[in-house]
C-alpha cells in the first residue's frame, strides 16, 4: 500500500495553502481533487479581495490563485486530478479512484480534508426549467468557459455571491433584470451593492421568486413581495422576461468525507450547516484528521487560505518537521491574519460562530 | 445601521452629507470622495495614496477619512479600492463644467470626447457627460468625465454601452 | 452566447476551435471546453428530459456534483456534460432518464 505523509482532499485556496505549508516544512504532501482543473472556485473570482497587504487586498482571485498553485509546485508538494477520494477507512487508510480509473489505497499519516461546499438548492414551481441554475454555476460559464447562458438573467440572493455574480454577468456583456432578496437588508456589502445599483440593476429586497415558466427553457419569472415573516403578499406580483435565473441562496459543506470517518458534527446555520467541528490546529475530533476552508465553515477565499496554512503547519508540526517553538510562532501570525478578516459587521458573527465550534471541540477532549 | 444601502443598495443623499467635499474644497481643485461606510477589515486605499490623504490605521476596520488639505485629487487611490467605491470630483474648471473621475470595469471602454449618458447612485440617467480620459490600471479604468458643476456629487457612473445595451 | 471580449479576461483568441455533433447537428466549440459550455454558447439549454413527464433538464451546479446535466456521449450514457471536455469530433446525443433506451419504452 502506498504511503503518504501528508493526504490533502481538495486543491481549492484551503488545500492548496495547507499543502503549500506543509510541503516548505518538508513533509511529503500529495494532493488529490476530483476535478480537472485545480484552484476550486477562486480561479473563477476576477474581483480584487478585501483586507489588508498581508492579506492580498487589491489582487484579483484568479492572480491569487496562479501564485498559490505554483508556490504549491515549486514547495514539491504532488497534485493529482481526476481523482475522487471515495472513503476513509481506520487508521487513515483513504480509497481513491485514479485518473485512469484504477482503484488505489493509500496510507496516510495525516489527512487534510478541504472539499469546500457546495451550493443550495432553491424549490418553487419552474425550478427545474433548463436556465435556472446555481449562480456559481453562472460564474463558471462566463468566467472560465466564456459562455453567458442568456442575455437577461434574474438573480436570487443578495449575499456577495448575488451581488458579486451579477457584477460579472454585466462584465460579460449580460443583462441583470433584477435581484430579489426576501429578507428588508441585502446580505452582502454595501460597496459590491452599489456597484450593481449604478450599473442600473434594481435590487429588490422583501422579494423572492414566485415562479418561473417556459417551454423548453425558462422564459419569463413571476416575483411577489413578502412580508416580515417571508409570507408572499398577494398582489404585488412583477414579471421578468428573462432567459436565465440565477440562484445565489447560500453554501452548504461537503462534509461527507468528514462524516464518513467518524469526526464529530455541530449545527450552525450561519456558517453552511452541519459542519466538522475542529481544535485551534484545524483537527477534528479524529486524530490524524484536519479540516480546512468552507467545509468547516462557508466563509471566504481569505480565511479558507489560512485555515488551510494553520493545518498545513499542525500537521507538519505532528509529523516532526518543525518544532513545536517555531510551529506555535507560525501559527500565531496566521491566527493573527484571521482575526482581523473576522472583525466588523459581517466578520464578527464568524468569528463568535468559529469560537464556538473551538470549544465545543475542547470540551470533548477535556472529557 | 439601517442605511439605504443596505435595504436598497445605493447611498441616500443623507448618508451622503458626511462623506462629501466642503465647497470651498471643491473650487480649489480635484478632491476625493470615499464613499466607504461599512466596517469591513481593508485598507488598501491608506495605501495607495503618496500624500497621507488617507487614514484607517488600526484596527482595519475603521471607515477611511480624507485629510481634504493632503489630497490633491491624483485618483491613485480609484482603481486600487476593491469595492470600486472612491471617486475624485472637481469644481475647479472655469465654466460650467466639473468633472468626476470614476472607476469602470466594462467593456467596451468608452473613448477620449464620447458623449455618454451619465448616471447617479441608483443608475438613473442625470446628464450627459464627455469622456476627458480614460486611464488603465490592472483593467480598472478610471474615467474622467465632464458633467454640469451642479451634478458632481450626483453622477457616480455612465450607463453601459456597446453591444445589445444601445437600444 | 460566447463572451468574445472581456474587460478583466480579455479577447478570446489563440483558440482551437473544433467540430462536435449534438443530435445530428454539427456545432463549433472551444477545444477542451465542457460539453455543457459549448451547447450552451450555442443557444441551447436543455439538455435532457427525464423519463415520467419528458420534463426538460438543463446544468444546475455547473461543477459535476448534481448530474442535471447529463447526456450519451460517443455511445455512452450518463456523462456529466458540465466537466466533460469536448474533443474533435465528439458525437453528442439526448437521452432520457436513464440512457439506456427506457424512454422509449415507457412512452410506448
Amino acid at each position: 500500500m502506498e504511503k503518504v505523509e501528508i493526504l490533502v482532499v481538495g486543491a481549492g485556496p484551503a488545500g492548496l495553502s495547507a499543502a503549500m505549508e506543509a510541503a516548505k516544512l518538508g513533509a511529503q504532501v500529495r494532493v488529490v481533487d476530483e476535478n480537472q482543473k485545480p484552484g476550486g472556485q477562486l480561479f473563477k473570482q476576477i474581483h480584487k479581495f478585501f483586507g489588508s497587504k498581508d492579506h492580498l487586498a487589491g489582487t484579483r482571485g484568479y492572480e491569487i490563485g496562479s501564485a498559490l498553485l505554483k508556490n504549491t509546485v515549486e514547495m514539491g508538494a504532488k497534485i493529482d486530478l481526476n481523482t475522487v477520494v471515495y472513503g476513509i477507512y481506520p487508521d487513515r487508510q483513504v480509497g481513491i479512484i485514479t485518473a485512469d480509473k484504477s482503484h488505489q489505497l493509500l496510507q496516510a499519516e495525516k489527512i487534510i480534508l478541504a472539499t469546500g461546499a457546495s451550493e443550495n438548492v432553491l424549490a418553487f414551481p419552474g425550478c427545474t426549467l433548463p436556465g435556472i441554475m446555481s449562480a456559481g454555476a453562472v460564474q463558471t460559464m462566463v468566467n472560465i468557459h466564456r459562455v453567458l447562458p442568456a442575455s437577461n438573467v434574474l438573480m436570487i440572493g443578495s449575499g456577495n455571491v448575488g451581488l458579486i455574480v451579477s457584477y460579472q454577468i454585466l462584465q460579460a456583456g449580460g443583462h441583470v433584470r433584477a435581484l430579489v432578496e426576501a429578507a428588508p437588508q441585502i446580505g452582502g456589502y454595501g460597496v459590491h451593492a452599489a456597484k450593481i445599483s449604478r450599473a442600473g440593476v434594481p435590487i429588490l429586497t422583501r422579494y423572492t421568486i414566485k415562479c418561473a415558466y417556459g417551454t423548453d427553457q425558462v422564459e419569463g419569472a413571476t416575483i411577489i413581495a413578502v412580508d416580515d415573516s417571508f409570507k408572499p403578499i398577494g398582489g404585488t406580483e412583477r414579471e421578468f422576461s428573462v432567459g436565465c435565473i440565477a440562484i445565489a441562496t447560500g453554501l452548504t459543506p461537503l462534509a461527507e468525507l468528514a462524516s464518513l470517518c467518524g469526526c464529530t458534527f455541530t449545527y450552525v446555520p450561519r456558517l453552511g450547516g452541519m459542519l466538522p467541528i475542529h481544535s485551534e490546529d484545524m483537527e477534528t475530533t479524529v486524530p490524524g484528521i484536519y479540516v480546512a476552508g468552507d467545509i468547516t465553515g462557508v466563509e471566504e477565499a481569505s480565511t479558507a487560505m489560512e485555515e488551510g496554512r494553520l493545518a498545513g503547519i499542525a500537521a507538519a508540526a505532528a509529523l516532526g518537521h518543525v518544532s513545536a517553538e517555531k510551529a506555535n510562532l507560525m501559527k500565531a501570525q496566521v491566527w493573527s491574519r484571521i482575526n482581523t478578516l473576522r472583525t466588523g459587521k459581517f466578520g464578527q458573527y464568524r468569528q463568535e460562530a468559529k469560537g464556538k465550534i473551538m470549544n465545543e471541540r475542547r470540551a470533548l477532549i477535556v472529557n | 445601521m439601517s442605511t439605504k444601502l443596505v435595504t436598497n443598495g445605493y447611498l441616500s443623499d443623507e448618508e451622503m452629507a458626511d462623506l462629501l467635499p466642503t465647497q470651498a474644497r471643491l473650487q480649489k481643485g480635484p478632491v476625493g470622495v470615499l464613499e466607504c461606510i461599512q466596517d469591513i477589515p481593508c485598507n488598501p486605499c491608506e495605501q495607495a495614496c503618496s500624500f497621507q490623504a488617507i487614514s484607517i490605521g488600526k484596527p482595519i476596520t475603521s471607515l477611511p477619512v480624507l485629510d481634504e488639505d493632503k489630497c490633491i485629487g491624483c485618483g491613485a487611490c480609484i482603481p486600487k479600492c476593491p469595492g470600486l467605491a472612491i471617486f475624485v470630483v472637481d469644481c475647479s474648471r472655469p465654466g460650467e463644467m466639473g468633472t468626476v473621475q470614476l472607476p469602470y470595469e466594462y467593456y467596451p471602454l468608452p473613448e477620449f470626447g464620447q458623449i455618454v449618458d451619465a448616471v447617479d447612485r441608483k443608475g438613473f440617467l442625470v446628464a450627459k457627460a464627455v469622456i476627458d480620459r480614460v486611464n488603465i490600471q490592472d483593467h480598472t479604468a478610471v474615467l474622467t468625465i465632464l458633467v454640469p458643476k451642479a451634478f458632481v456629487n450626483i453622477v457616480r457612473g455612465i450607463r453601459l454601452i456597446g453591444g445589445d445595451r444601445d437600444e | 452566447m460566447r463572451v468574445h471580449q472581456h474587460p478583466i479576461l480579455g479577447a478570446l483568441k489563440d483558440e482551437v476551435w473544433v467540430n462536435i455533433e449534438v443530435d445530428g447537428t454539427t456545432i463549433c466549440a472551444r477545444e477542451g471546453e465542457p460539453i455543457a459550455a459549448a451547447i450552451m454558447a450555442n443557444g441551447r439549454l436543455k439538455l435532457r428530459h427525464t423519463r415520467k413527464r419528458q420534463e426538460p433538464r438543463g446544468v444546475f451546479c455547473g461543477i459535476g456534483r448534481c448530474t442535471d446535466c447529463v447526456m450519451t456521449v460517443d455511445g455512452q450514457s450518463n456523462v456529466r456534460t458540465c466537466v466533460t471536455a469536448v474533443k474533435a469530433g465528439m458525437k453528442i446525443q439526448t437521452q432520457g432518464m436513464t440512457g439506456d433506451g427506457e424512454a422509449e419504452e415507457w412512452k410506448k
